[in-house]
């Protein structure tokens, strides 16, 4: 009847994990209670479940990618804890079945479910304002994109108290993750969480391709579009092309586990290097996807506070097409050991090296955007100086690392761990939060806290160097990753710098959590009533903070790169505001068949993960049901009347010019909330 | 590709109608194709690496049934035809005619799917099922990926036949006939990679 699954799956015995399931279940229910209390839940079905608005879906991503960055990081904390402590004999607190599993969740999580939402979620809150649209190519589709990223998100928490998670770091590689040494349901955990989100993620890739090909505004041409817009169809082109691979990939390992056939396994002919070839041929346009829409933030943030235009746009571009296609012919230096030969390495080593041109082209075009530029120094402008600094030294042991000799000697160590944090950290997290100050207020109608955003940036930048140079230091005698303990007692004052350097990190989450709580409290005191708090340059900025659903009244018709900023220069330094007569504006209607369908897939892949067979069916089939009921809805979108427009856009005039709020807005809806 | 602007929208009377339009449904589609074109490819690579892992296992060429295959693959080949004579009809606005043109297509389909079914069967009957060796799994996946493609195609066919009986030739109906167009044909690409690198690869 029930697979697998047993009451014995729950990990009664283990302490930490019983507590905060308690913890969860306590917020959970507190959270429940209060939607309830409050009668909320019928605004989050209306307002934000079944929304197809791209900006909404943007702030779901986010807000969900930051819950899990508190996961990810509880992770980390527990194995630099771990880590301080279990050295020369000692054993530590995280016996090797818990902290095999905390290795291989925390990269899992970081990446899948912080790092790539966060990605996306920025993408979703700018690009259709960056290029002047009112909406993806096909809002339907977002919608399904983000529940069956949050399927993901859900499957990977529940195994956390139900059954347990992979113990094979966070690729999987075969054939440890075969059924033969993994016989768990940790990596059928692993598997759906990825396998649904994946999915989810590459509908993302196609939506926003055709939206940043096809829905471009009047004047609009490719090279008049923003660099983040630039760096983000780059980024999808990757999503496109990469993520297919994954999908194959796991699902042949599935059949390895499910079926047993022979793909990765040690006998029966099969291969685990190909394994290793195919997980490496996504895993490396993957770290694009993730650090080149950080660099199109950086890219925006430093034109919009140095007061000029990007240094070098074309050059930015084409770095960008070269690093996207270079991405795709680097994979096997991630394991130049496994014995290719020396010609192979050669190439891999040089194609990798070469990667580091073009990311040089862009670091320089930075430097000389800031040059002679009146930098106002923000806190996205210090994210993108912090980033600048600690992403050239992570891009320079890349380098030391694309020797194949020296990696020889690099390989599985903590040189690897160090270099990736330092790119990723540096890179991705810095500017995903630069991102995340700098749209804030287009997406709720205020700023955030400086004074908090630039402690946390503080504490994120200290804290990397604390935690991550030991670990280079150690490398070189020899310490190597996932060691759940060593006897090598003189590596413990390193490790407990580290530790020190996580918690520094720990203050720079718990300062952006305060700046939620100071802005929102304030944020009165802090609102955007002109669309415009940063003087910025590009279309997004044009429209009201936050965005009304239709983005535009008008479509606007542009004549050059930045070309919001000529617009104001043309209208005395302001925005120039919507004039009428309008016009009906046509737009789709939201959808209850994304969430169903996110949640009956989180039952699919719940009954495959423990074998319930014909509750895997009940899911499946339902999936099916509820997606032949999307193709048969004609009643798909509605038209917003004129007069309606007209409305909401003389208010906005109104709020400009009299400094006062529209009631509209978010900020007053998180106001009825608080 | 032109850097020209791609405007769908300002032609109409009102400013819409700039999302959903059948071009842009018909250019996400063909960037849907390309992304499944690499699964088949990784599927294709995975193939070739493993062909010679047959474990002492049969190899392609004891087990490939050329004439078999041959009909299947005409079979397929030839409900591209008819789905391109459906697609014309489409165009001539001839519902009836596109009704029977699908129909057609699907009986060829379903023949396909159902010899590729009697092979995939009498190969484990005869102890070469999908754990007997690496070459058989890779063999086995990519060869029902495509024949699980089919079968979808085939739900597709039913799903038009009932909106075109229930809702006629409409703004609807007729980019989700092209976008099924599309699939159609581009299985019966993939096919014939199928049928030249596995089958007549194998077999010569």
């Amino acid at each position: 009847m029930f697979g697998k699954l047993t009451l014995e799956a729950i990990p009664f015995h283990e302490p930490i994990i019983m507590v905060t399931a308690a913890v969860i279940a306590i917020g959970g229910l507190a959270l429940v209670g209060a939607l309830t209390y409050f009668k909320k839940w019928g605004y989050l079905w209306t307002e934000w479940i079944t929304s197809i608005d791209h900006k909404k879906l943007g702030i779901m991503y986010f807000l969900v990618a930051l819950v899990m960055l508190i996961r990810g990081f509880a992770d980390a904390i527990m194995m630099r804890s771990q880590q301080a402590l279990a050295a020369g004999g000692a054993e530590g607190f995280l016996p090797p079945h818990h902290y095999d599993q905390i290795f291989s969740a925390h990269g899992v999580i970081m990446i899948f479910f912080v790092a790539m939402p966060m990605v996306i979620g920025l993408m979703n809150l700018v690009v259709p304002l960056q290029i002047g649209a009112r909406d993806v190519a096909f809002p339907f589709m977002n919608n399904l994109s983000f529940w069956l990223f949050a399927a993901g998100v859900v499957l990977v928490n529940i195994s956390l108290v139900v059954g347990e998670f992979a113990q094979t770091g966070w690729l999987a590689y075969a054939p440890l993750s075969g059924i033969e040494y993994s016989p768990g349901v940790g990596v059928d955990y692993w598997i759906w969480a990825l396998q649904i989100s994946g999915i989810g993620t590459t509908l993302t890739g196609i939506n926003f391709f055709v939206t940043i090909i096809k829905m471009r505004t009047k004047g609009m041409k490719l090279f008049r579009m923003p660099i983040f817009t630039w760096t983000s169809l780059c980024a999808n082109v990757l999503i496109i092309a990469s993520f297919p691979i994954l999908t194959a990939t796991i699902a042949l390992l599935t059949l390895d586990r499910y079926l047993g056939m022979h793909f990765f396994t040690n006998d029966f002919g099969g291969n685990m290097m190909m394994y290793v070839n195919l997980i490496w041929a996504w895993g490396h346009p993957e770290v694009y996807i993730l650090i080149l829409p950080a660099f199109g933030v950086f890219s925006e943030v430093i034109a919009t506070f140095a007061r000029k235009r990007l240094f070098g746009y074309g050059t930015m571009v084409w770095a960008t097409v070269a690093i996207t296609v270079l991405s795709f012919i680097v994979w096997l230096h991630h394991f130049f050991t496994m014995g290719a030969g020396a010609n192979v390495n050669a190439f891999f080593g040089i194609m990798t090296m070469i990667i580091a041109i073009p990311t040089g082209v862009k670091i320089f075009n930075w430097l000389f955007t800031m040059y002679r530029g009146r930098i106002e120094f923000t806190s996205p402008v210090l994210w993108t100086l912090g980033f600048i600094i600690t992403f050239s030294i992570g891009g320079m042991t890349g380098v030391m690392l694309s020797i194949p000799a020296a990696n020889f000697v690099l390989h599985n160590s903590l040189f690897v761990i160090a270099h990736f944090h330092n790119v990723i950290i540096g890179g991705v997290v810095f500017g995903m939060l630069a991102g995340l100050t700098y749209w804030f207020p287009k997406a709720f109608g205020f700023t955030l806290n400086e004074k908090w955003g630039k402690r946390s940036f503080w504490c994120w930048l200290v804290g990397f160097y604390v935690a991550f140079m030991p670990l280079y230091v150690l490398s070189f005698f020899g310490a190597v990753r996932r060691m759940q303990s060593y006897a090598n007692s003189d590596w413990q004052p390193l490790m407990i710098v580290a530790w020190v350097g996580a918690v520094i990190i720990m203050c720079g989450i718990a300062c952006t959590v305060i700046q939620f709580y100071v802005s929102i409290r304030d944020r009165k005191q802090n609102l955007d009533l002109t669309g415009d708090p940063w003087d910025g340059r590009t279309l997004e900025w044009a429209t009201s903070s936050p965005a009304q659903f239709y983005n535009f009244a008008h479509l606007p018709e542009i004549q050059g790169v930045d070309d919001f900023w000529r617009m104001k220069q043309e209208n005395g330094g302001k925005t120039p505001l919507s004039e009428g007569p309008y016009q009906d504006i046509h737009m789709p209607k939201d959808t209850w068949e994304g969430p169903v369908i996110g949640g009956l897939s989180i039952v699919f892949g719940f009954a495959l993960i423990w074998h319930i067979w014909w509750l895997a069916i009940v899911g499946g089939l339902g999936m099916f049901g509820v997606f032949m009921a999307r193709i048969f809805r004609e009643d798909v979108d509605y038209y917003v009347p004129a007069a309606e427009v007209e409305r909401i856009e003389r208010e906005h005039r109104k709020s400009v010019e009299r400094g006062v709020p529209q009631s509209s807005t978010y900020a007053s809806q998180v106001g009825g909330q608080a | 590709m032109s850097t020209d602007t791609l405007s769908n929208h300002g032609d109409h009377a009102h400013e819409h109608d700039h999302h959903d339009t059948s071009g842009t449904k018909l250019f996400g589609f063909w960037v849907y194709l390309m992304s499944d074109l690499i699964i088949f490819g990784s599927l294709f690579a995975t193939f070739a690496v493993l062909l010679k892992g047959t474990a002492d296992g049969p190899t392609p060429g004891e087990i490939f049934e050329l004439p078999f295959v041959l009909v299947e693959t005409f079979l397929l080949l030839f409900s591209s035809f008819t789905y391109g004579m459906a697609v014309l009809a489409m165009n001539a606005d001839r519902a009836s005619q596109v009704k029977a043109w699908l129909a057609i297509t699907f009986l060829l389909g379903a023949g396909f799917v159902g010899m590729e079914v009697y092979e995939f069967q009498h190969l484990i009957h005869e102890g070469f099922g999908p754990d007997r060796s690496a070459f058989l799994s890779a063999f086995f996946t990519l060869v029902g990926t495509h024949g699980l493609h089919v079968t979808f195609g085939l739900i597709w066919i039913l799903v038009m036949l009932i909106q075109v009986q229930t809702k006629g030739l409409t703004d609807m109906t007729r980019p989700r006939i092209m976008c099924l167009s599309l699939f159609w044909h581009f299985l019966d690409i993939v096919w014939i990679c199928v049928f030249s690198f596995v089958y007549l690869m194998g077999v010569l």
